[in-house]
């Protein structure tokens, strides 16, 4: 039964972890537009408009 | 007169940084993902553009730029020219209270979820144990591990339910959360007094799940009257209310009407709306006031008049003086009988409330006799105790506590996809009771804007002419022919002849618009009152050729008398309560089939009206948008109103619809009556799931696993119920359009 000191605290402290992670994403406001950023991973910011070709059809302009 | 370039100072937000300006904007037309990329590509290119950033959820745009640069004004004009229209909020209308409430929520049921999660853990290893060969010593060893994550986090994340039941028992009321705050703290107490004397059972689990499954029905319920909200204060931001301030040096500058004080003097253009309260100083005109009294025709006003905000100029040019809101007389009426009225309804007890006074007596009082019961049957006092306050943990008001919450939120989601906002949340309950709708007439049986009615009688040529040269006018009438224009351009050189109307030479022909005496067409014109007796008529005559008279009058709503008929089905009694004349009444009155109506009402004698109809035991719902309602809409037992009406009559209504039609109204009131429908077998589950657990608890069969399995159990089933309310159409057949 002694694993049991070694698994608790190990279990406690990834809970804690996801819990920490958690508190830092809703303050710095990652929950705050969840359509836009949705949308944000399909967009090509750092490349030039030449590609227009190979963008999906509803970001054609 | 158009030297002057709208004034955004009162919106920027200068920062601290060295001449960086923030500003946030509401922007109408976003569709989807491609505006995002074509309004942030478009404004990042500008120079000075810090950032640009925008929100797709509630359509808001977050904008930095460099002072030295670039101003508010530019950018709004790229933002225009995208094809996007952007209007700035108030800063002091951007609640983040608000928002950091719903993040508090957030936050304490994070800590709920993780600490119930883990304690659940291992309650389930010293269940399982029980029944096999766990040690006295691990269980010990998890039972307080157990309340060393429970006591902390039930201590933070249950504050919102301590503090409103702290606030209900010292005014002497009981709601919710007082049972749930009772409920919880005896859990923890007895959890560790059991804990203490190396007991087989703890109930942290269920405490903590108790405040998680709670948290999630509040953190919804606060979401959802958030997002409604936001919508809101979009459609306020886009219906951009700036006035024109003469400054001293008699400079025009347009500014937001939240920056007009009290003394200032302020120009209002012929056919512009008054964005202010004030008394005319210099000018005479012709005013709409239909937006304020109901009255629909126009009335004539000078130098010492009064003009209120939300009224319609009329041909003439006025400089009027500001006055602090509710020293005007119709004004300090409207807020003297609002106030009242809104005292009044607070008294109104909420369904969850009432279930709670009647739910809170009887648990406890079950739990006192069985603990006096076992006590006398000779168990000694301590275990008698102890089954006592497992009746109250087994009857902790999960179910109860999510009961209506659950169905508020399904409920208002469903509402705004049939084009009506939520103002409170307990306006469903109060609208499913009603038995009697009150309509005001102007702005809500007919349109919020006046219409051309004999378009079909015109032949096609004429009325795209009269609708061009009306391009050059300024009177609202004229402003109702010059939407049937199309894109063209106004005739050049055209005049305007003050309190006439405009004529212009084409061709050596001339083109006369306006009154009928003005163009010579008074037999027409006569012709056209007999059949149009409410019509402000408008002549036009080319040359020499016989004029044609055009009638503009207030419309009836296209799906108004579909409404009514609905409503008479549904078993409503009808009435009509309007400030305006007894003939225009009497019109509408008779071609929607209402058989009882009263005309030239003001904001008092509709409060008497439904008083009276109150006290004969009816529930009173009442739909209007004049600032005349307001008293009004605060007084009935419910009240709606459209989102054309003044800003005062849409805070005072619980519900807001959208759009031109009537029909949300329809929708709103079958979804109340179905949600109203599912919160009471809501509470029947729940009191159900009581009648079975409360008498196993009194035996004293209830152990941990029990209380778990029966708390989650019903707190599904409530849920899963709310969902029904989605179920099934509601509103007028085949006519549901859905605001998306």
């Amino acid at each position: 039964m002694n694993i049991l000191l070694l698994t608790i605290p190990v279990a406690l402290a990834l809970g804690l972890i996801f819990l920490v992670l958690f508190m830092w994403a809703l303050k710095t406001g990652q929950f705050e537009d969840l359509d836009g950023a949705a949308h944000r991973v399909l967009l090509n910011d750092d490349v030039e408009d030449e590609d227009n070709e190979t963008k999906p059809d509803f970001l054609k302009e | 007169m158009n030297a002057h370039a709208r004034d955004w100072s009162a919106f920027v937000t200068p920062s601290e940084e060295d001449g960086v300006c923030r500003l946030d904007l509401a922007v109408e037309g976003i569709t989807c993902a491609a505006c995002m990329v074509q309004i942030e590509k478009g404004l990042g290119a500008q120079p000075g553009v810090k950032r640009a950033r925008l929100n797709l959820t509630s359509h808001r745009l977050a904008l930095e730029w460099r002072d030295t640069e670039t101003d508010a004004g530019t950018v709004i004009d790229v933002l225009e020219s995208l094809g996007y229209r952007a209007h700035p909020f108030d800063p002091g209308r951007v609640d983040e209270v608000e928002k950091a409430e719903s993040q508090k929520l957030l936050r304490a049921l994070a800590v709920a979820a993780f600490s119930s999660m883990n304690i659940m853990l291992l309650s389930v290893s010293v269940w399982a144990g029980n029944a096999s060969d766990i040690t006295p010593e691990t269980r010990d060893l998890f039972h307080w591990i157990s309340a060393l994550l429970a006591l902390p986090a039930a201590a933070y994340s249950g504050q919102t339910f301590y503090r409103s039941a702290y606030h209900a028992v010292r005014t002497g009321r009981l709601n919710m959360d007082v049972p749930i705050t009772i409920g919880v703290t005896l859990a923890l107490a007895l959890s560790i007094v059991e804990t203490i004397n190396h007991a087989d059972h703890a109930y942290y689990e269920s405490a903590m799940m108790l405040l998680f499954f709670l948290l999630i029905g509040r953190w919804l319920d606060h979401n959802m009257r958030r997002r409604t909200r936001s919508f809101a204060e979009n459609l306020a931001a886009l219906r951009a209310e700036a006035a024109t301030q003469i400054l001293a040096d008699g400079s025009l500058r347009e500014v937001p009407v939240s920056a007009v004080a009290a003394g200032d003097r302020v120009l209002v253009r012929p056919g512009e709306r008054v964005s202010v309260d004030g008394r005319v100083e210099e000018g005479t005109s012709e005013i709409d006031q239909s937006l304020v009294t109901g009255e629909t025709a126009m009335a004539a006003i000078t130098a010492g008049d009064e003009v209120f905000a939300g009224t319609l100029n009329g041909p003439g040019q006025l400089v009027v003086r500001v006055v602090a809101a509710g020293s005007g007389t119709l004004l300090d009426d409207v807020n003297r009988l609002l106030d009242n009225a809104l005292e009044a309804k607070s008294r109104y007890m909420h369904l969850a409330d009432r279930a709670a006074s009647l739910y809170a007596p009887l648990v406890h009082g079950a739990a006192a006799a069985a603990f006096l019961g076992w006590w006398l049957a000779g168990i000694g006092w301590q275990p008698a105790l102890v089954i006592a306050i497992s009746v109250l943990i087994i009857t902790c008001p999960c179910a109860l506590g999510l009961a209506i919450p659950a169905v508020q939120v399904v409920a208002s989601g469903t509402l705004f996809r049939h084009g009506l906002l939520l103002n409170n949340g307990d306006g469903i309950e109060r609208l499913a009771g009603a038995d009697t709708v009150v309509f005001d007439k102007t702005g809500t049986l007919t349109s919020p804007d006046q219409a051309l009615t004999n378009a079909a009688e015109c032949a096609p040529g004429t009325l795209a002419s009269a609708a061009r040269l009306a391009l050059s006018s300024r009177h609202p009438i004229a402003a109702v022919i010059a939407a049937h224009a199309g894109k063209v351009e106004p005739f050049a050189g055209a005049e305007e002849v003050p309190g006439q109307g405009v004529r212009v030479l084409i061709d050596g022909t001339e083109l006369r618009l306006g009154s009928p005496a003005f163009c010579g067409a008074e037999t027409e014109a006569a012709a056209l009152a007999a059949r149009h007796p409410l019509a402000s008529l408008v002549a036009w005559r080319a040359g020499d050729r016989p004029p044609t008279v055009f009638a503009v009058e207030q419309t009836v709503r296209p799906d108004a008398a579909a409404v009514v008929e609905a409503l008479k089905a549904r078993g409503f009694a009808i009435e009509i309560l309007s400030g305006d004349r007894p003939s225009a009444v009497g019109e509408v009155a008779g071609r929607l089939g209402i058989e009882t109506w009263k005309a030239g009402q003001r904001p008092a004698d509709k409060i008497a009206h439904i008083d009276g109809l109150r006290r004969a035991g009816r529930r009173v719902l009442m739909i209007g948008d004049g600032l005349n309602d307001a008293p009004s809409l605060a007084a009935a037992d419910v009240s709606i109103s459209p989102v054309t009406a003044v800003h005062v009559s849409q805070a005072a209504a619980d519900f807001v619809f959208l759009g031109e039609r009537l029909a949300p109204v329809v929708a709103a009131i079958d979804l109340s009556r179905r949600a109203h429908r599912v919160m009471r077998e809501n509470l029947w589950i729940a009191a159900g799931y009581n009648a079975v657990a409360v008498p196993l608890a009194i035996a004293g069969y209830v152990t941990p696993l029990i209380a778990a399995g029966a708390m989650s159990g019903s707190s599904i089933i409530v849920t899963l119920n709310a969902w029904r309310t989605r179920l099934g159409r509601v509103g007028l057949p085949g006519r549901i359009d859905e605001a998306d």
